[in-house]
């Protein structure tokens, strides 16, 4: 049983020493996972993002006090104090009378509000926790899906993109050390619309802003005054980016250009809109700035259009990019960024590597100067248990990290603890007078609690290590974890099944420890 | 080949007469870690603190600290630390988090590389948010403390209450010197060195449960032995172990420490100390302690519980 262990152990590490092609084209019944290093080691990104998951609920209570607002009016119903307030909506009915009317009208709106009346005639409307819940989930999933759309377009390999807590994005990037262009992407939501420009005084001064119009900045348009040159549209969405169907970066007379195409319906809408509107200007925004307004000529029915700002062509392909992955339903900041180059990882399992070997090598040797032939016995638990440790990661796809290879470096000098315990028991066994034999169990039987309760203290501190670590610390525990495991099985089982194996063919009368 | 002895077979050491000795140094070590502590604070990394790292090697040789430093305290980031980093190539640094919230700091790291140029490898770009780094701070603080008490239960668990408290002493000892250690230094205190305090705290209980079991043994072969005299023969015969083991450890964190590199040396500082120390705390605090605690010594639970493990 020990040794098949031990030959698993060799079977399963063995694939590390290996290159990658190699080590796929094993037979698929040899192992061939190979150790997963982490990004501190091999080089890489890792990005936490928080989705600003409220502003998604907010957008919604807007739009929902927008069409409160119409819903009303067109009901000839007065109100007043009509707004926001927490997860809901309140509004105040004038007319004690069409409160009744009112409530109806309102619960038509979304069946998956609550509305009450309250006193005097006020009215609220009011997600349920539930709902609320269900749409902090649901921005979040579509986020991690914009997420992962957008970093697979840029062409990164096997990036992990997991939720992480309440709100969070976990991003990890392998290889990639300078993740600028990554970031600049998830930094932007995305949030495509077509508006008509209000012309009404366009070219007069923009103070004042009529009712159903928006004034936004141009993206890179520079007014006389040094500041965005700015739009005044109207506010009605013409057609929004949701109903895109694919976006290419191209040229058109040398100047890099964005085209899209339109799925079937935004399509007929883009065309029923621009056969309207000819000869009007309408501005293409995103992320409430302004690409561009150029004039309608004539009706586009094609449903493709494209869109010329002043773009780089980098610029150009990253817009298209975006567009073709979708808008993001919330904005995305990053809380935590680790980035390392592969020059430094490369570096790392260096050093990690010569650390190890001089850490074993002089403990190795020290062993044997103490304890002669059974230090190296010893030793070649030792020797077995970083083999275990290795095949062990190498199962459990853990991730190998700098902190851990600190852990099993740790673990050299620390596994050979059970075999000092035991050794030590067995020379104060022989000062007591014991037969060689008979000192080797007692020395065995009796230090084993002591191994135990030493080291499942130690256990105790790795666990909780990996409950409240994170990132490469959780990479310390782990290693730390299978040391202590690996190192009890090899220290106790291994070395006394060579001590048994060596006291019966040699039999001898004293114990050279 | 019969190997070395370390120390002699029947060796008599004095650790409980002194006992007052030890006394006296290790609350002189407490308090002055707890004053040091109040009076320097603590270096802590971008972890606990927030802010930015950046480790850069210049191409063509060695790097001139002097003149990035005037280039990138023009660029208004605030407090901005540099530090040749292991090499004489290699440079570390250090901006403040910036006001204006997780935007700023993105633009921040934009200036600096910009500021920088393009000649030099990035070797490491680490930003931590205010939001993360207070998390990290209150993680590191609640393992600490779920381990000190989780470690408790086992020892009272396994033992009895006096050996627990014994124990925890001596812990919290090892860790409030470990932060004091930090404190006279002015080491970055950051992720890995909570690792690191951790690691010690299971080292140094590790060392404690060996003499512990020892004496819990003689406790029910010497009936009549004076407990002083039981707890200085328990810490002797343990002794050559005690010593073995921390010299193997520390064999190999000193490899660690000299060859495993600049990111991890403040970890395997943490650690070398943390083993010396607790070596200490194990043989001259939590054992004498024992002394004051009362234990009962005809009690029959005590060997009958260890009875039950050897048995398992």
């Amino acid at each position: 049983m020990i040794m098949a262990v031990c030959g698993l152990g060799v079977l399963f590490v063995a694939p590390n020493f290996l290159n990658l092609k190699q080590a796929e084209g094993l037979p698929s019944w040899l192992p061939h996972k190979q150790l997963n290093l982490g990004l501190d080691l091999q080089g890489g990104s890792h990005l936490l993002l928080e989705v600003k998951v409220d502003s998604v609920l907010n957008d919604g209570l807007e739009a929902l006090v927008d069409t409160m607002r119409t819903t009303l009016r067109k009901a000839r119903i007065r109100y007043n104090a009509l707004g926001i307030d927490g997860f809901g909506a309140n509004v105040s009915i004038k007319d004690k009378a069409k409160v009744q009317e009112a409530r109806e009208l309102l619960k038509s709106l979304d069946n998956k509000l609550e509305v009450n009346v309250l006193e005097d005639g006020l009215i609220r409307l009011e997600m349920s926790e539930k709902t609320v819940r269900e749409r902090r989930i649901a921005a979040i999933e579509q986020s991690i899906e914009i997420v992962r759309r957008r970093i697979d377009e840029t062409g990164v390999r096997e990036p992990t993109i997991q939720r992480q807590g309440e709100d969070r994005i976990l991003v990890q990037l392998p290889g990639i050390d300078d993740p600028e262009r990554v970031k600049r992407l998830l930094g932007k939501t995305a949030k495509l619309s077509f508006h008509l420009v209000d012309e009404r005084q366009a070219s007069s001064e923009l103070g004042r802003v009529p009712p159903g119009s928006i004034l936004l900045p141009s993206l890179d348009e520079v007014g006389s005054d040094g500041r965005p040159r700015m739009y005044m549209l109207k506010k009605r969405v013409m057609i929004s980016g949701d109903t895109l169907a694919d976006s290419q970066a191209t040229f058109q007379d040398n100047q890099p250009v964005v085209s899209f195409r339109f799925d079937s319906l935004g399509g007929k809408r883009f065309g029923k809109a621009t056969t309207e509107n000819v000869g009007k200007l309408f501005a293409i925004v995103l992320d409430n700035k302004v690409i561009s307004a150029p004039v309608i000529r004539e009706p586009i029915l094609g449903g493709s259009g494209v869109i010329s700002g002043r773009f780089t062509v980098q610029g150009a392909q990253d817009l298209s990019l975006l567009l073709r992955a979708g808008a993001l339903p919330a904005p995305l900041t990053i809380l935590e960024e680790r980035s390392v180059g592969p020059g430094l990882g490369a570096d790392s399992i260096a050093a990690g590597k010569i650390a190890s070997m001089v850490g074993m090598a002089m403990v190795i040797a020290f062993m044997i100067v103490i304890y002669g032939r059974f230090g190296l016995m010893a030793d070649i638990a030792l020797i077995v248990n970083i083999i275990l440790i290795g095949a062990a990661l190498s199962i459990l796809q853990a991730t190998l990290t700098l902190p851990g290879i600190a852990g099993i470096v740790l673990t050299i000098g620390m596994a050979v603890d059970a075999n000092v315990l035991v050794f030590e028991r067995i020379r104060e066994e022989i000062r007591a007078g014991r037969t060689p034999i008979s000192a080797i169990d007692a020395g065995y039987s009796r230090a084993i609690t002591t191994i135990i309760d030493a080291n499942v203290t130690t256990l105790i501190a790795a666990v909780l290590l990996y409950q409240f670590g994170s990132g490469p610390v959780r990479g310390f525990a782990v290693t730390l974890a299978i040391g202590i495991i690996t190192s009890l099985f090899t220290a106790i089982m291994l070395t006394r099944l060579m001590v048994a194996t060596w006291l019966k063919k040699t039999r001898p009368d004293t114990l050279p420890i | 080949m019969r190997g070395l002895r370390l120390l002699p077979g029947n060796i008599e050491f004095s650790f409980i007469p002194y006992r007052k000795i030890f006394f006296v140094i290790s609350v002189l070590l407490v308090f002055s870690a707890i004053g040091l502590y109040i009076k320097n604070g603590l270096n802590y990394g971008i972890d606990f603190k927030g802010g930015i790292l950046i480790e850069i090697k210049t191409i063509d040789g060695p790097a001139n600290i002097k003149a990035m430093r005037s280039n990138l305290s023009n660029l208004g980031v605030g407090e901005i630390g540099l530090q040749e980093f292991g090499a004489p190539d290699e440079v570390l640094i250090r901006i403040q988090a910036q006001e204006g919230g997780e935007k700023a700091q993105q633009l921040a790291i934009g200036e600096v590389k910009k500021a920088l140029g393009g000649d030099i490898e990035y070797r490491r770009t680490e930003f931590v948010g205010p939001k993360i780094s207070d998390e990290l701070f209150w993680n590191g603080v609640y393992a600490v403390s779920a381990a000190i008490l989780a470690i408790l239960v086992y020892i009272w668990f396994r033992f009895e209450w006096q050996f627990g408290i014994g124990a925890i002493l001596a812990l919290v000892h090892d860790v409030i010197s470990t932060i004091g250690v930090f404190a006279l230094f002015r080491l970055e205190f950051n992720l890995s060195t909570v690792a690191a305090i951790l690691t010690i705290a299971g080292y140094s209980i590790n060392d404690t449960v060996v003499v512990f079991d020892r004496v819990r043994e003689n406790l029910r072969r010497y009936k009549s032995l004076p407990l002083s005299d039981l707890l200085n023969k328990s810490i002797n015969e343990t002794l050559a172990r005690t010593i073995m083991t921390s010299v193997t450890t520390l064999l190999a964190l000193t490899s660690l420490y000299v060859l495993g590199g600049e990111v991890i040396s403040g970890f395997s500082f943490a650690m070398i100390w943390g083993v010396l120390v607790g070596t200490y705390s194990s043989i001259c605090l939590a054992v004498p302690l024992l002394l004051y605690l009362k234990i009962e010594r005809h009690s029959t639970s005590g060997a009958s519980k260890s009875e039950e493990a050897a048995a398992e």
